[in-house]
C-alpha cells in the first residue's frame, strides 16, 4: 500500500436467484444450458400487452438475503422501471428498486490478509430481474431470451473497503452465505454471481469521498477481481501523482495483458430515469410477523457456525474455515463427529484426516469416514488404492501362483494372500485383500 | 327477423335463445354490413369472415391470438399475437367470437382516430365529422350497427369520448376492475378496458362477463362485476321501481364540468338530462372538483411517462419496424414522456404530477362524501370536423378535460347518449365511485329506460 493514498472501494454484488420460476412470470428460471429461447413467454418476451405479476418466492429469499446480512426489512417497498436501451432488454427497460429497496442498512464483517476485521455497511438488497443473452457469431447476434426475467437480487454496500483483500474475503463470505441460505448456486463462471467495484483513491487523511470513481464491471472471478483492484489503485495514483485527474468511468479486466481497460466514460452515462412501476402494487410487507417466520427459517449462517465449531469443538482457524466452508461440509463434520464419539474419536481428529486425506464428502459417509479412522488408529490397511498397489506388486512377483490358480488350483491363492500380509507386515485388511484379488484375477 | 343488426346484446341473446335467430343468420347478417359500410367508415382494420358466434369487434390494440393486430401503427404491420387477451379468453367462453379489430388512433393516442396510421374511422352519423378517439373504430362498428357490442380502452377517455360522439354507450369500468393482460398498454396506472355498447343493460352483462382477478393483471384483485340481485332485472324497462330507485340517489354536479370551453348546445342538452334525473326522483345536489383545471397538465405528464417505457419495446430490433415509422403524436408523447422523467426534472414534472393526481383524487373523495354519482359532459363539443385540430395537439388535449380527471382517479365513468346539438350525438358522463359501477349503471340504465336517445340510429342507407 502507497504511503501517501488510501483505497475507498464500494462493491455491487448481482446474484441470480435458484427459484424454481422467473421473477415476474410461471417461465422456468432452470435456464442454464437449454436451448434458446424455450423458456420464454409473451411477459419475459416483451409481447405487446403482457404484464409483470411478482414471485413469491423470490420476494422471500431475497429477504432471507437481507435477514442473513443484517439489513432492516422496509415495510413499504416498490418496484421502479430501469429505463435503457439495450438488445438483451425485452421491454426496454428492467423492473427494479430504487427508491424503495426491499431491504437496507446491513452489514458484514470482513477480514484483511493480515486478519484485522472491519464492518462493511450494505446499503442495500434490492429485487430485480436479469436481461436476457446476447451472443455474438461473425457480424451478427443472436439474442436468448432464457435468462430473461430470472430473479436476480442486487447487493451494494457503502464505500467501505481499503484493499482488495477486504474485497475478496467480502465476496467469498457472500457467497457462502448464497450457498448456505440456498438461495442461489452462486457460480462465479456460469454468471450466478457478478462482482462490480467502485475503485478510487484519496489522499490519507481526507475525509470525503473521492469526486471520481472507476467501476470494474464484467470480471468473472474473484482472483481477476482482486488483480484488476490491485491494477487499478496502481494506475489511479499513477495517474494522480503526475498530477493529472481522475473521472468517472467504467473499465473491463484483461486477463491476458493483466491490466483494466476503458469500456466507457462518464460522457456515455445513463439516465435511467427511473419511475414507480405502473404494473405492479406496492409490496406492503408485514415486517414483524414475515420477518419473524423468516428469521426462524434462517439456518445456522456461516458467522455463527464458525463460533460454534470453536466453542464446541475446539477446532483452529485453519480446520474451522474448511468445515464450515459449506453447508455440506459441515454437516458432515459434524455427524462424523456424532459417530465418532463411539469409537472416542476426537473431532479434531476427524477434522484433520478430511484435510489430509482431502475427504470427498461425496464418496463416502461419516459412518465409513469413522471406520477408516479407526483402522487407521490401530495401524490397518483399509485405503482400497494403496491395497491394490501391493497385490499388483505381488501378482508380478508371483507369476507362477497366478498360473497355478487360473489353472484351478485354490491353494495357490493363500500363496498369494500371504505374500501380501507379508509385504504389508500383517497390517492389511484381509477381507478388503480378497476382494481386490478376485476382482484382479478373475478380469 | 328483419332487422337483426340493430338489436342490442340482450336482444340478441334473448332471440338465439328463442330460437327466433340462428348464429349463421346472426353472422351473416353483420358480414354483409360491416362489407358494404367499412368502405366508407374505415371502422375495421381486420375483418374476421369466420366468426361463427356472437360477433363481436375489437379494438385493435387487444390481442388476439393468431389474428393480426396493429394498434393503429405501421410498428406493429404484420404482427399477429401468440396469445389471447384475458378479456379475449373471458369472452369466448361466454359464446362470443371476434368479427374484426377496429381502427384507433396510433397507440390509443388520440381523441379524433386521426392518428391512426391506418386512415381516420368516420362518425356514422355524419362522414365528414371525427368519430372521436382512440377507441374510434369500436364505437364506429357499435353506431352503425357492424358488432353486437365492441371493447375498447380508455386511459384519459378513450372509450367514453367516442361512445359520446358516435351517439352510443360506452363504459369505463374502475382501474383493477378488468384485467388489462393482452392489451398494448399506453399508460399503465391509467389504462381499462371497457365495452361499448347499444344500450346500457348491455354495458352491464359484458362488464359481468369480462371483469375480476386472475387475469396476471398485478393491479386487477377485484371479484368479477355481478349486478346485485335485489336490483337485478328492475331496469330492462321503465317502470315505478325506477322512480324509487333513483329516489335514493343523490346526484353532483360539478359546476368546473360547465365552464368556459363547453358549447352552448352541448350545455344544454347535459342540462335537460339533468333536469330529467331530478324530474325522476334523485336529488341534484352541487359539487365541487376544484383541482379540475390541473386534470389535463397533470395527465400529459403522467401518461406521457409511462408512454416513453411502454413503446421503449418498439426499438427496430424484434417488432420488425423502425421507430421512424411511429407517427408525430406518438413521437411527441415519447419525447414529452422522456423528457419528465429526466434526471434534473423529474421532480418539477413527475413528482409534481403525481402530487397534483393526488389532490385530484380527494376532490372526488369529498365530492362523493355529497352524493353517489357525478355527471356532466363527457366532451366540450360535439364530432367536429376531420382536419379540425389535428394541427393544433393541445386544443385536441382539451377536449378530454371532462373525462381525464376520472381516469387519474381510476373511478368508473359511463357515457350515455342524451340526445343532439347541431344534429350530432351528445354523451351524457356519469362519474361513480371507485368499483361502484353497479350504481352509475343502475343511474345510466334508468335514464336510458325514459328516453329514446338509444333507438335513434345514423341513416347510413345513402
Amino acid at each position: 500500500m502507497n504511503k501517501v493514498y488510501e483505497t475507498v472501494i464500494g462493491i455491487e454484488v448481482h446474484v441470480e436467484l435458484n427459484t424454481k420460476t422467473k421473477m415476474f412470470c410461471r417461465c422456468s428460471a432452470d435456464y442454464f444450458g437449454k436451448k434458446p429461447n424455450t423458456h420464454t413467454c409473451p411477459v419475459c418476451l416483451g409481447i405487446p400487452g403482457a404484464l409483470p405479476y411478482i414471485n413469491e418466492e423470490a420476494i422471500k429469499k431475497c429477504m432471507r438475503i437481507g435477514l442473513a446480512l443484517n439489513c432492516s426489512v422496509n415495510e413499504q417497498s416498490y418496484f421502479e422501471r430501469k429505463n435503457y436501451f439495450y438488445p438483451d432488454l425485452a421491454k426496454g427497460y428492467q423492473i427494479s428498486q430504487l427508491v424503495k429497496p426491499l431491504n437496507i442498512n446491513g452489514q458484514l464483517e470482513v477480514e484483511d490478509e493480515s486478519g484485522v476485521t472491519s464492518i462493511i455497511r450494505i446499503n442495500r438488497v434490492h429485487q430485480e430481474e436479469d436481461t436476457g443473452k446476447l451472443t455474438h457469431v461473425g457480424s451478427e447476434t443472436l439474442i436468448d431470451f432464457n435468462r430473461s426475467g430470472v430473479p436476480l437480487v442486487e447487493i451494494v454496500t457503502e464505500p467501505d473497503f481499503h484493499s482488495s483483500a477486504q474485497v475478496k474475503d467480502y465476496a467469498k463470505k457472500l457467497q457462502q452465505i448464497f450457498r448456505y441460505l440456498g438461495v442461489s448456486n452462486a457460480d462465479m463462471e456460469r454468471g450466478d454471481m457478478r462482482l462490480e467495484a467502485n475503485v478510487s483513491v484519496r489522499p490519507v487523511g481526507q475525509k470525503e469521498l473521492p469526486p471520481y470513481r472507476v467501476e470494474l464491471k464484467n470480471i468473472n472471478s474473484f482472483r481477476f477481481m482482486q488483480a484488476a483492484i490491485e491494477y487499478e489503485i496502481k494506475r489511479q495514483i499513477w495517474v494522480l501523482e503526475r498530477g493529472e485527474t481522475l473521472t468517472q468511468e467504467t473499465r473491463g479486466w484483461n486477463e491476458t495483458k493483466k491490466e483494466t481497460y476503458l469500456q466507457r466514460s462518464k460522457e456515455e452515462a445513463h439516465d435511467y430515469r427511473y419511475f414507480p412501476e405502473p404494473d405492479l402494487p406496492e409490496l406492503k410487507i408485514d415486517t414483524l410477523q414475515l420477518r419473524e417466520l423468516l428469521r426462524k427459517q434462517l439456518p445456522e449462517l456461516p458467522a455463527q457456525k464458525v463460533k460454534r465449531f470453536f466453542d464446541e469443538y475446539g477446532l483452529n482457524k485453519a480446520q474451522i474455515a474448511m468445515m464450515a466452508d459449506s453447508k455440506e461440509m459441515a454437516e458432515f463434520f459434524e455427524e462424523a463427529v456424532k459417530v465418532g464419539s463411539k469409537y472416542k474419536v476426537e473431532s479434531i481428529k476427524v477434522a484433520n484426516f478430511i484435510i489430509n486425506k482431502k475427504v470427498n464428502i461425496e464418496d463416502i459417509n461419516p459412518e465409513q469416514l469413522i471406520k477408516d479412522i479407526v483402522n487407521q488408529n490401530t495401524g490397518m490397511i483399509s485405503d482400497e488404492k494403496e491395497l491394490e498397489k501391493v497385490v499388483k506388486e505381488v501378482i508380478d512377483e508371483n507369476s507362477k501362483a497366478v498360473e497355478d490358480f487360473k489353472a484351478g488350483k485354490e491353494v495357490a491363492l493363500q500363496v498369494i494372500i500371504g505374500s501380501v500380509m507379508k509385504k504389508t507386515k500383517g497390517k492389511a485388511e484381509i477381507k478388503k485383500v480378497k476382494e481386490i484379488l478376485e476382482g484382479v484375477l478373475k478380469s | 327477423m328483419t332487422d337483426i343488426t340493430s338489436l342490442t346484446l340482450t336482444q340478441t341473446l334473448a332471440a338465439l335463445k328463442d330460437k327466433k335467430l340462428s348464429k349463421e343468420e346472426l353472422n351473416k347478417a353483420y358480414l354483409e354490413r360491416i362489407k358494404k359500410l367499412n368502405p366508407s367508415l374505415n371502422a375495421f382494420l381486420f375483418v374476421n369472415e369466420d366468426s361463427g358466434e356472437i360477433p363481436v369487434a375489437i379494438k385493435d390494440l387487444i390481442s388476439v391470438k393468431d389474428m393480426p393486430m396493429t394498434c393503429g401503427s405501421k410498428i406493429l404491420e404484420n404482427y399477429i399475437p401468440p396469445y389471447n387477451a384475458t378479456v379475449i379468453d373471458r369472452l369466448a367462453s361466454q359464446g362470443v367470437s371476434f368479427c374484426g379489430k377496429t381502427n384507433l388512433d396510433e397507440f390509443a393516442m388520440g381523441s379524433s382516430g386521426e392518428n391512426s396510421a391506418y386512415g381516420p374511422a368516420k362518425n356514422p352519423w355524419n362522414l365528414v365529422k371525427v368519430p372521436g378517439g382512440s377507441s374510434s373504430g369500436s364505437a364506429v362498428a357499435v353506431a352503425a350497427d357492424m358488432a353486437v357490442f365492441a371493447l375498447g380502452t380508455d386511459t384519459g377517455g378513450s372509450i367514453r369520448q367516442p361512445a359520446s360522439l358516435c351517439g352510443v354507450v360506452g363504459l369505463k369500468p374502475s382501474y383493477g376492475r378488468v384485467s388489462r393482460y393482452g392489451a398494448q398498454a399506453m399508460a399503465s396506472s391509467l389504462d381499462q378496458i371497457g365495452p361499448i355498447t347499444k344500450s346500457v343493460a348491455d354495458a352491464r352483462l359484458v362488464l359481468e362477463w369480462i371483469s375480476g382477478g386472475g387475469g396476471h393483471d398485478s393491479n386487477c384483485h377485484a371479484k368479477p362485476f355481478v349486478t346485485l340481485s335485489e336490483t337485478k332485472g328492475i331496469y330492462s324497462s321503465a317502470s315505478p321501481q325506477n322512480d324509487r330507485m333513483l329516489k335514493e340517489i343523490k346526484v353532483g354536479v360539478p359546476k368546473e364540468y360547465f365552464g368556459k370551453g363547453l358549447d352552448s348546445e352541448v350545455e344544454k342538452v347535459i342540462r335537460d338530462a339533468i333536469k330529467k334525473l331530478g324530474d325522476l326522483g334523485a336529488e341534484i345536489v352541487e359539487v365541487a372538483l376544484p383541482h379540475t383545471e390541473y386534470a389535463v397538465a397533470a395527465y400529459y405528464i403522467i401518461m406521457a411517462s409511462e408512454v416513453s417505457a411502454n413503446l421503449a419495446r418498439y426499438d427496430g430490433i424484434r417488432f420488425g419496424k423502425n421507430r421512424d415509422q411511429f407517427g408525430d403524436e406518438a413521437k411527441r408523447r415519447i419525447m414529452l414522456g422522456t423528457f419528465s422523467l429526466s434526471s434534473g426534472y423529474y421532480d418539477a414534472y413527475f413528482t409534481k404530477a403525481a402530487r397534483v393526481r393526488t389532490l385530484i383524487k380527494k376532490d372526488f373523495d369529498i365530492a362523493f362524501e355529497k352524493c353517489d354519482v357525478i355527471v356532466g359532459p363527457v366532451s366540450p363539443t360535439v364530432a367536429w370536423n376531420l382536419g379540425g385540430k389535428i394541427n393544433d395537439p393541445l386544443t385536441m388535449y382539451l377536449s378530454d378535460a371532462y373525462t381525464i380527471p376520472g381516469s387519474l382517479t381510476g373511478i368508473p365513468g359511463l357515457s350515455v347518449p342524451c340526445g343532439f346539438a347541431d344534429g350530432m350525438p351528445v354523451g351524457l358522463q356519469i362519474l361513480g365511485k371507485h368499483m361502484d359501477e353497479e350504481t352509475v349503471l343502475n343511474v345510466g340504465e334508468i335514464y336510458e329506460n325514459v328516453t329514446d336517445w338509444k333507438d335513434k340510429k345514423p341513416n347510413m342507407s345513402s
